[in-house]
């Protein structure tokens, strides 16, 4: 079998699957075809795994110009269509900034498009197999997780909409764009797919037709963009550079020297900025958490948001050395901590989980705004770890809050009496996020190490020191709230459907595999790519690595030891309130005799850590410093 | 000796006690006494503890917080009776609402009278019943923990 | 060669058996000090030893069985982190793990439902965050001096690293002062007297379970003087003075500094000690790029 029809395989068979979805009504169809779709696009990324992972960098030439017409017609049809919801909905920063990118469009189209020629439009090397792996296998578990999902979403709320069919049909013609995504090496075409995830993104938090959604979703839809329009920007200037199109080869355009790349390296990492919710960008993140939890995991934390990372990590070979490249770095890395500090004082775990993704990609792209040889490793990883602890932790989330009703971390205490294996699987996603020796901290590890040698590494160091210190915080006193045993809690665990435990259950696993064989990973697939770009290449040390492991098997055995604790066994007590009298499970008397409930609270810390301030600090210092780059960007062209 | 008796751990709890004796149990800490030359540490956590010192003569509102305290001590502990209040009741014995002497509520291993009840008699007080506390620790071990295990479910 | 891969085993071995006795008699040694400036005698320098084994012979008594396990997991990542340093490893990867053990005491107190535990827990959290970027800065600052984040690269190196490292000593002594619970950052659980929050952290710890917890403190202390000795590792005899001055020091601002509220807390540690660390790690490496590259 040829890679390259694996890769149109990839492409076209999520998007079949979503044309049969957007018209099947009956959901116990739309269960079986989802579910035989993910299952054969998960076989058919690992089968390009085998076959492609010694391969290095392989271009592909498709019929460009049949497929280049189309692309431009379906761009135009939905220009219309937003023009379209922006004037019904009255919006008019988007109105603004549809005409904008439209036009942008249709004068690219009508002088410039005509003489270009771009040979090979699609490719594949470790980085794209590395993302279709994320795609093709936690993209599509947590789609099987949506059918039922939304099938309890819908029960709970009967008010809303049932559009289930053009919501799963969203998520595959998602799916399919995303694939199109990293194969693309022409611009044209990345600019193509990248707007499709955009569209989805908006239909997908508008999903539930509230006000809320739809104003969110307009933000996340306008702040997208903007990003488009500085993408179509980048795309006009290099088709002027090169009228006959050799620039937009992005495989070229990046190997081919720094001066002539800068420019339109920094407009498209604005555009992957915007996408990637980094500051001064990240509202419309927080904001989409109000769509239903597939959507928040699946576009949100581990594909659509990746895909802005991912194109930055992709120009991180031009940005290195360069200011540009340092400001965008900058950007990134006080993202990170101040979407930390913010993230203490949320008690809504999905926004909680929001300003944890935002943090984590700003690292990401710190390390490739820096862009040496061991900080693109780094990144790599990161994007790696990332996806697949953060969609674990989302769908428990979901899954948590279908059964409890309550997305609030205060309601979670004593999970692991009422919904003791979710809560365990919780734990480990949790752990994966911010305990050694799991993925995360390899990687911050990876990074502090990285940066120490790296120019102005001290500033990404102070800055990785003080936000990671801040996560620690506000993941450990959630673990602290689930793992609390309150006794004699109803078990509401039984209730939740197989299959959605077949999804976790796989997720937690790959939390730990991933974290053991992550030097398996780094030398058959990111150390060749990095010394393809750098010709030299980063790993931790064989005895690091051999420790980590002992880590990582010290912590499975714990729970083991458990059987030694044998129930009865010892004397078990109340907890010390003082003395107090206790009046039944998480009761006592208190003063005046009155019976009161024992409420146990995180601290928030919002006057030090809250949203408002913050936000605002981090907007205009991000704010300023993208106008920074803005301004000697102009320099460069003038 | 045993590590018990090199280092006997205190609770000390008031049940409506005037202080006096409360008073002369921490003066037992301070410099001029120093318990803390044997090892002796005023833990304000029963759970910690292996001697509870209680004082007072018992009202209502204080027959279950004391049994609780008692209660999540762990085994072998012992109990001191600081004052003649706790021993009997005291002037406030014949009063309605007191229960007259911690040993209505709470086995009760060494007495200690006085009004107040003087450091060194405290001292002399703790000192028996480190010796008590030793003979419980050889009956714990010679019975094993089984009559010790409460029954409660656990995760 | 056998001797060479068989030395860090080695000296990690000494550190697993000799570290508990050594820092027993540390701690010891704190009481009998603090003892004799509050004008008493103090209990004899073994008590700590007395008192654990005393713990031991209790029984056990839990709130819920999970916390064995959580105890548990502490001391044995407490041990293989100080391991790992004394077997001369990536000191970066030392302080993950010791961030590691201190979360399971804090999930051991989470797991009671406790209020005086849970307010222990949130506190202990608090001082790890407090601590914890000014000891990512040290080890930051001893790989900017001797080009190595491994223990026994610094530990071999001629150069005297305090000469470079003035400000991050400093920062390193202050969060000290936090890492050992010492009054006025002993907000979590305290050694001695009264807590606002009885016992805080370990509250709802007895028997054989706080004896563990004990131990683990040893082991921690030891770690902890360990890296003051880095600072000093040119000369092992100004090495061991530092250490006992810079004890002795704790133990005197124990003594005569008042608890303070955590917001303190965390403004010292994160403010006064990032500003002396970043500031001399910033002019190191102005120092080593700029002027002498």
């Amino acid at each position: 079998m040829q890679i390259l029809d694996l890769l149109l395989c990839l492409i076209l068979v999520p998007l079949i699957a979503a044309l049969f979805l957007l018209v099947v009504r009956r959901d116990s169809w739309r269960a079986l075809i989802v579910q035989l779709s993910a299952v054969a696009i998960g076989i058919v990324s690992l089968v390009l795994l085998i076959l492609g992972f010694d391969k290095g960098t392989l271009l592909y030439s498709v019929a460009s110009e049949p497929v280049s017409q189309v692309m431009f017609f379906i761009e135009m049809i939905l220009a219309v269509f937003i023009l379209y919801l922006g004037i019904k909905h009255r919006k008019s920063l988007t109105i603004i900034l549809i005409l904008l990118q439209a036009g942008l469009l249709i004068w690219f189209e009508m002088s410039l498009a005509g003489h270009l020629h771009v040979e090979n439009n699609l490719f594949v090397d470790q980085f794209s197999i590395i993302m279709a792996l994320i795609i093709g296998i936690i993209g599509t578990l947590i789609c099987v997780y949506a059918v039922g999902y939304m099938e309890t979403y819908h029960n709970r709320h009967k008010e809303l909409r049932d559009r289930r069919g053009i919501f799963f049909g969203l998520l595959f013609i998602f799916l399919a764009a995303m694939f199109g995504l990293v194969f693309s090496n022409n611009l044209l075409w990345v600019f193509f797919f990248w707007e499709i995830t955009t569209i989805c993104s908006f239909l997908l938090i508008g999903y539930e037709e509230t006000e809320e959604a739809t104003n969110n979703s307009f933000l996340a839809l306008s702040m997208n963009l903007l990003g488009g329009v500085a993408f179509m920007a980048a795309i006009i200037y290099l088709a002027i550079s090169d009228p006959a199109g050799n620039l937009l080869d992005l495989n070229y355009l990046l190997t081919t020297g720094k001066a002539i790349a800068l420019v339109p390296a920094v407009l498209i990492c604005f555009a992957g900025i915007t996408k990637a919710a980094l500051m001064p960008f990240s509202s419309w993140l927080v904001g989409a958490m109000v769509a239903p939890t597939p959507v928040s995991a699946l576009l949100h934390s581990s594909t659509m948001v990746k895909a802005g990372v991912y194109i930055i990590v992709r120009f991180a070979p031009v940005l290195s050395g360069t200011t540009e490249g340092l400001i965008i770095a900058l950007v990134g890395g006080t993202t990170f901590a101040l979407a930390s500090f913010m993230a203490i004082s949320q008690n809504n775990a999905k926004k909680v989980l929001a300003y944890s993704t935002i943090a984590n990609l700003g690292l990401i792209v710190a390390c490739a705004g820096v862009g040496t040889y061991n900080l693109m490793w780094v990144a790599i990883l990161l994007i790696i770890f990332h996806a697949v602890a953060k969609s674990l932790l989302f769908l428990c989330v979901g899954t948590v809050e279908n059964r409890i009703g309550s997305r609030d971390i205060e309601d979670m205490g004593g999970l692991i009496v009422r919904m003791p294996r979710i809560a365990i699987m919780m734990f480990i996603g949790m752990a994966g996020m911010f305990l050694a020796p799991f993925g995360m901290v390899i990687s911050k590890w990876a990074a502090i190490e990285a940066f120490v040698t790296a120019p102005f590494g001290l500033i990404f160091i102070a800055l990785l020191a003080f936000g990671s210190s801040a996560t620690v915080f506000f993941w450990s006193k959630w673990m602290g709230k689930i793992i609390s045993v309150m006794r004699e809690q109803t078990v509401v665990e039984d209730t939740v459907k197989k299959e959605k435990y077949s999804v976790l259950y796989i997720l937690t696993g790959l939390v730990v595999v991933v974290c053991l064989i992550f030097p398996l990973m780094s030398s058959v697939l990111i150390e060749p790519f990095v010394m393809n770009i750098y010709g030299k290449t980063a790993l931790l040390s064989q005895a690091n690595i051999i420790i980590m492991i002992m880590m990582l098997c010290l912590l499975m055995i714990m729970p083991f030891s458990m059987l030694f604790y044998r129930k009865g066994a010892q004397p078990v007590m109340l907890p010390y309130m003082g003395g107090t009298p206790m009046e039944g499970p998480m009761h006592f008397t208190g003063s005046m005799g009155i019976s009161r409930e024992i409420v146990l609270s995180n601290y928030y810390f919002e006057k030090s850590f809250g949203e408002k301030r913050l936000s605002l600090f981090g907007t205009s210092l991000c704010g300023g410093l993208l106008l920074i780059a803005g301004i000697l960007l102009l320099g460069v062209i003038v | 000796m045993t590590y018990l008796q090199k280092s006997p751990w205190i609770v000390h709890y008031n049940a409506s006690s005037c202080n006096g004796c409360d008073i002369e149990i921490l003066a037992a800490l301070t410099p001029v006494f120093d318990v803390e030359r044997f090892g002796i540490i005023n833990t304000g956590n029963p759970k910690h503890a292996d001697i509870l010192l209680c004082t007072g003569s018992v009202n209502e509102q204080n027959k279950v917080p004391l049994k609780n305290v008692y209660d999540q001590m762990p085994e072998p502990k012992v109990v001191i009776a600081i004052g003649i209040c706790a021993s009997s009741g005291g002037i406030f014995r014949e009063c309605y609402n007191v229960s007259g002497g911690i040993d209505k509520i709470i086995p009760v291993d060494v007495w200690v009278p006085g009004c107040a009840a003087r450091p060194e008699s405290i001292i002399d007080g703790v000192v028996t019943a480190l010796g008590i506390l030793e003979q419980k620790r050889l009956t714990m071990l010679k019975k094993g923990s089984s009559d010790n295990t409460k029954a409660g479910e656990a995760v | 060669m056998i001797s060479e891969t068989f030395e860090p085993v080695f000296y990690a071995l000494v550190y697993i058996l000799v570290a508990p006795i050594l820092g027993g008699l540390i701690a010891g040694i704190d009481r009998k000090v603090t003892a004799r400036m509050q004008g008493r005698v103090g209990p004899p320098v073994l008590q700590p030893f007395y008192d654990v084994g005393k713990l031991f012979e209790k029984e056990n008594p839990v709130v819920t069985v999970t916390q064995n396990l959580y105890v548990l997991s502490y001391l044995v990542f407490m041990i293989f982190a100080g391991a790992l340093f004394f077997s001369g490893g990536d000191l970066l990867l030392v302080i993950f793990a010791f961030t590691l053990s201190h979360i399971f005491l804090v999930l051991g107190a989470y797991a009671s439902y406790s209020p005086y535990s849970h307010v222990g827990a949130e506190r202990e959290l608090l001082q790890i965050i407090s601590y914890e970027p000014m000891i990512i800065l040290t080890a930051v600052g001893m790989y900017m001096v001797t080009k190595s984040f491994f223990v026994s690269t610094i530990v071999s190196s001629p150069v005297p690293i305090i000469l470079y490292l003035p400000g991050v000593f400093i920062g390193y002594l202050i969060v000290l002062t936090i890492k050992l619970r010492k009054s006025p950052f002993d907000i979590s659980t305290s050694h001695h007297a009264h807590q606002e929050i009885v016992k805080g952290v370990t509250t709802d710890f007895a028997g054989p379970n706080l004896g563990k917890i004990e131990i683990a403190h040893w082991y921690e202390y030891v770690f902890l003087l360990g890296v003051i000795w880095l600072f000093f590792a040119w000369n092992p005899l100004i090495a061991v003075v530092a250490i006992l001055i810079a004890y002795f020091l704790e133990i005197l601002i124990d003594n005569t500094i008042a608890r303070v509220k955590w917001q303190l807390m965390l403004r010292t540690a994160w403010v006064i000690a990032g500003t002396l660390g970043i500031v001399n790690l910033g002019v190191l490496y102005y120092l080593r790029m700029v002027v002498v590259p």
